[in-house]
């Protein structure tokens, strides 16, 4: 299935990424994503799915062609870029290393060299986007997972960014939590691409899905035509919603 | 799972406990520096310090003896000074033959002792007073503002939010080896101390290697979010004139019980 737009958002053109280990983790990615998009990234465990997403914000770098935003991804324009991808890491405790709320949160906004009373707004909204505002003074280590992921939202939203990148979100929540979170993905009117095994979670919240599998793209297009594909599910490992 | 042990804030509304963090640490280590300057013997400042602790744990509002019952964790350290009982010159008290040695107290010796015990004393008391009305992270900041260097605010502010991760995983680890440390109908469970020795070892090594992964991940994190090089704190206190005041009035305390000290 052709998408019909060029790639306003990430363009990515067929990336190559090797550990230092030898391990090859991607053979040869190319996709592009468009404002308003929201795309689910699934495939089996080992598929490469988080290696790619630590390329879209320059933590890795492979070879082949990456556009954030129409710019070119190298070292002068990383850190606009890097302001523009927020990027949510699949362990809470990874992406909160402050030790209370409003220091994590505030801490994207205060190392883009905004002024403190701007900080300050910018972590209120982005609370408020997560409908965590009662949080703001707590101790990260006392959250319960659920917060934890949903705080987590929040430390990239105060960064304005024009794409959200989240690696498995629903991973380790409980059916509450997880109803939660799907609701908040569902009202944030922001580009997505996130990552996940769970395939009810991409029916209801994904019009598109990319299949990855052994570091290539085995299949992209609209996720109702993907579910409704049981050999391509059956031979990368997923299971029907 | 929940690591709460290192938790020694005690919340509530005390003066003490919202006075500026930083006029907190200040006095807190000029008390704790007071009482190292005052000479040994000096029994009338020391006892002024006591009056100050016990003033400083009624402000706190969490009960005279707050930090008395507290205290006594740090007491073991303090015998370290035992030595100097026998090391310091001046009038033999006694004479003691312990195999090939000979030990022999002394009056300034004693005094030192008992004067460094009674210094530890107090001093370790107003250190838990202070972890025990200020939050952690406002104790941070604090240091922050009074230009401790940031590599060493960051450390301790990483320290603090991963000591409870870390924990943790320990107890993940050992929940593991119970797990499989199960006996035989009749045998011993946990093998014998060689074996327990081998599975510690194992653990310490994956938990460093845990740890040192978490490390590149948490970095990665930090520089998805715009992390250059250099920490940035913002100024969320401001100090206000009772801060002051109460700063003032400290340290003027202070001042009295090194004079008295010295008389
Ligand atoms: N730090 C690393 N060093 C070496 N190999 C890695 C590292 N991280 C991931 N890999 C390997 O790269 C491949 C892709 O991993 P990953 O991107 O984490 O997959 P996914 O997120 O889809 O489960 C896997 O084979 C994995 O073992
Ligand atoms: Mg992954």
């Amino acid at each position: 299935m052709e998408l019909e737009c060029d790639g306003d958002v990430v363009k990515v053109n067929d990336l190559h990424f090797s550990y230092p280990d030898g391990n090859e983790a991607l053979r040869g990615v190319s996709f592009n994503l468009c404002a308003g998009d929201k795309v689910a990234l699934v495939g089996p465990n080992g598929a490469g799915k988080s290696t790619l997403m630590l390329h879209l914000n320059g933590i890795l770098t492979g070879r082949g062609e990456i556009e954030v935003g129409g710019m070119r991804l190298n070292p002068d324009n990383l850190p606009v870029i890097r302001a523009m991808v927020g990027l949510v890491f699949q362990n809470p405790d990874d992406q909160l290393f402050s030790p209370t709320v409003f220091e994590d949160v505030a801490f994207g906004p205060l190392h883009m060299g905004l002024s403190e009373d701007e900080v300050r707004a910018r972590v209120d909204e982005a609370l408020r986007m997560v409908h965590m505002t009662n949080y703001r003074d707590r101790l990260c280590h006392h959250l319960s997972v659920g917060e934890k992921k949903r705080i987590s939202i929040a430390t990239v939203l105060s960064m304005h960014p024009q794409i959200l990148i989240l690696d498995e979100p629903s991973a380790g929540l409980d059916p509450r939590a997880r109803r939660k979170l799907i609701n908040l993905l569902h009202e944030m009117p922001i580009t997505m691409l996130v990552s996940t095994h769970d395939m009810a979670l991409v029916k209801e919240c994904f019009p598109r899905t990319i299949v990855m599998d052994e570091g290539k793209i085995v299949a992209d297009g609209m996720t109702a035509q993907i579910l409704s594909d049981a050999a391509l599910l059956e031979a990368h490992g997923l299971e029907r919603p | 799972m929940h690591a709460d042990a290192f938790d020694r804030y005690h919340h509530g509304h005390s003066l003490l406990h919202h006075l500026d963090a930083r006029i907190k640490v200040v006095v807190t280590v000029a008390f704790i520096l007071s009482n190292v300057l005052l000479p040994d013997g000096a029994w009338a400042a020391f006892g002024l310090a006591f009056i100050f602790l016990l003033i400083a744990n009624a402000l706190s509002q969490l009960g005279f003896g707050f930090t008395l019952k507290r205290s006594f964790v740090a007491l073991p350290f303090a015998l370290a000074a035992v030595t100097a009982v026998f090391s310091i010159p001046g009038h033999a008290l006694a004479e003691w033959h312990l195999g090939m040695i000979t030990l022999i107290p002394t009056d300034a010796g004693l005094l030192r002792f008992v004067s460094i015990l009674v210094r530890s004393w107090l001093s370790v008391q107003m250190a838990i007073l202070l972890v025990s009305v200020t939050e952690f992270p406002d104790i941070i900041h604090a240091l922050t503002h009074l230009y401790v260097p940031s590599i060493i605010t960051t450390i301790i502010a990483f320290l603090y939010r991963y000591l409870f991760v870390l924990t943790d995983e320990v107890m993940r680890l050992m929940r593991a080896r119970q797990a499989r440390s199960a006996a035989a109908p009749g045998s011993r469970s946990g093998g014998n101390v060689w074996w327990q020795a081998r599975v510690a070892g194992n653990m310490a090594g994956q938990l460093f290697l845990r740890s040192y992964e978490r490390s590149d991940r948490i970095y990665n994190a930090m520089l998805s979010r715009g992390y250059k090089g250099q920490w940035m704190a913002m100024h969320v206190q401001r100090i206000q004139l009772r801060d002051w005041l109460v700063g003032v009035a400290a340290v003027c305390g202070l001042i009295v019980m090194q004079i008295v000290g010295r008389l």
